[in-house]
């Protein structure tokens, strides 16, 4: 059996519980892990301990619980923003994920900022979270939306990304990780052509987060978003980097308790960053399962995550090709992508490949993967998707392979 | 459960070769369903003679449940009446397609092409009505 250079998979594996379960009495193989990721013993126990050991409301209480579990909520921010390297966990606003962050921007930032004839510009990459916001900010301030074309393999298009940018756009807004194609984008230089243009950016970094190395210190955006349920942590919570000068001068979106210093009947002031943007009782427990994702990933190394998932995908995308009637989007090379492979087999539908391969445990999702305009343009009306993280093996990558060649036997291909 | 149990011989047979396949020059009803979530598309168009389905047809794309099911759904309406839509069940439906143990979203699928059906021959039965009771009503 192949074994991964990057890390010792069995020993990732022996900490996520789910990974014993039997899904139609067939091990299970978790291939989904773009859409949400298993979460490992950590994760879950530390939700417990918050709960059955020092369950309280953050900032308010002053008794021995209430203490504890401030203490442990703001030591989650540190531990999260540090995985990101933002320069201060006053950057860090806690919000349910990484959809609630690109609508905190578009209320809070944008609506004030955005003006009459002004541009945003996004790509056709784009997860409808990084596009409908800026389509409803467009609409309601009389700015365009412009969107970034792709080159054949799935990057982008830098000469019209520079076309784009000479008409100093207020936004620029890129994922930095396709969920479909696993293009990763150059966020560095395309932030530092965004600032140079005058314009304020915005990176998504749902899928890149979680599987890669990141230091919001090195790519200059101003905002960068993600949510925990994709690397590992619970649903429901996420959190938006910003650039402390830019919060500072937005005013909160919500308004209640905890985002405010005081309130007079005459009116009210805001609280300190990040509190301003974080209206009432948090996600507590989330926030601290949070923190201990992402203080798990950096125990086994986001370099090793990387590396490992790199193996997976070389391994995959020489294997799954020679399979009859593969197509594969995105770009060639493993080093260019993230682990997420999209494809279509001849003419089986994905979601009949879903059923079959779901019978044979083998979780994909199939879709258009809340990228439509990405559908538009690779001219299909949905893709499969496997994407791998940390636990997955080569074992899952043959697997795959079998229910595949299964489907087509069954479809007559 | 097994591929082969959802995926009966008979679904994967009209996928490959669907039956009714096409579109009809006139048609006296005709309707068109998608399911967001799939992609899944498909239009029903029908003739009628003596108050029963004449010629019908089926067109769109889409997963091999929803194809298959709507292919089928035409042999069966061929020649009975239109009225004998208001009686069609899910349940025919599903033994139909030799009872398949499909999951909640596998349901829908398997639906379209009876929901199609049924819009297109409500639609035909209410015009038949309005022309029949409209110009004195
Ligand atoms: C690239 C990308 N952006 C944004 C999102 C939205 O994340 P969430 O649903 O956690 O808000 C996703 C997840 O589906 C994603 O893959």
């Amino acid at each position: 059996m192949l074994k991964s250079e990057a890390l010792n998979v069995e020993k990732v594996r022996a900490d996520f519980p789910i990974l014993n379960r039997k899904v139609h009495g067939k091990r299970l193989v978790y291939l989904d892990n773009a859409a949400t990721t298993q979460k490992p013993n950590v994760v879950i126990d530390t939700l417990v301990d918050y709960y059955s050991r020092y369950n309280a409301n953050a900032h308010r209480s002053v008794h021995t619980l209430g203490e504890e579990a401030t203490a442990a909520f703001e030591g989650a921010r540190k531990t999260v923003s540090r995985f990101v390297g933002a320069s201060s966990p006053e950057e860090l606003i806690f919000v349910k994920g990484t959809t609630d962050a690109t609508n905190l921007v578009r209320f809070a930032w944008a609506e004030k900022n955005v003006k009459r004839g002004d541009t945003i510009v996004t790509t056709l990459m784009e997860h409808h979270s990084n596009i409908v916001p800026w389509q409803l900010v467009a609409k309601k301030k009389g700015a365009e939306v412009k969107y970034v074309g792709l080159n054949k393999d799935g990057t982008l298009k830098m000469d019209e990304f520079e076309d784009a940018i000479r008409e100093s756009p207020a936004l620029v807004a890129v994922t930095q990780c396709s969920n479909v194609l696993g293009t990763i984008n150059d966020v560095a230089r395309i932030c530092r052509l965004a600032h140079e243009a005058g314009a304020v950016s915005l990176v998504d970094g749902a899928q890149s987060a979680p599987h890669m190395p990141v230091d919001i210190s090195k790519l200059g955006t101003d905002f960068f978003a993600f949510s925990a349920h994709k690397m590992m942590g619970p649903t429901g919570i996420g959190a938006l980097y910003g650039r402390k000068s830019l919060l500072e001068g937005m005013d909160p979106f919500e308004g209640g308790g905890d985002m405010i210093k005081e309130v007079h009947t005459s009116g009210a002031t805001w609280n300190d960053l990040p509190y301003k943007f974080e209206a009432g009782t948090s996600n507590i427990a989330g926030a601290i399962g949070f923190g201990s994702a992402a203080n798990y990933l950096s125990e086994i190394g986001m370099d090793k995550v990387r590396r490992h998932e790199v193996e997976l995908l070389e391994y995959a995308l020489e294997n799954l090709s020679k399979v009859k009637g593969m197509t594969i989007y995105g770009p060639e090379d493993a080093d260019q992508r993230g682990g997420v492979l999209s494809f279509n087999l001849s003419d089986v539908h994905p979601h009949d490949l879903a059923t079959i391969l779901d019978e044979r445990g083998i979780a994909i999702r199939s879709g258009h993967h809340c990228a439509q305009p990405l559908m538009e343009w690779l001219e299909v009306p949905a893709t499969s998707r496997a994407s791998f993280y940390v636990y997955n093996s080569f074992d899952d990558v043959d697997s795959l392979k079998e229910g595949l060649e299964k489907a087509n036997e069954m479809f007559g291909a | 459960m097994s591929s082969a149990e959802i995926y009966k011989e008979i679904i994967l047979d009209y996928y490959r070769h669907p039956r009714n396949y096409g579109k009809l020059e006139k048609t006296d009803g005709s309707a068109r369903e998608t399911n967001p979530l799939c992609g899944d598309d498909v239009e029903i168009q029908f003739s009628v003679a003596d108050g029963k389905f004449g010629e019908i047809r089926y067109s769109g794309k889409g997963c091999a449940i929803s194809q298959a099911s709507t292919s089928m759904l035409t042999e069966l309406a061929k020649g009975k009446q239109v009225e004998w839509v208001k009686e069609l069940s899910k349940e025919d439906v599903f033994k139909m397609l030799g009872n398949p143990e499909l999951g909640p979203a596998r349901v829908k699928c398997a639906l379209l092409g009876m929901k199609a059906l049924k819009v297109a021959a409500y639609g035909y039965l209410g015009s038949k009505f309005e022309e029949n009771n409209g110009s004195d009503s």
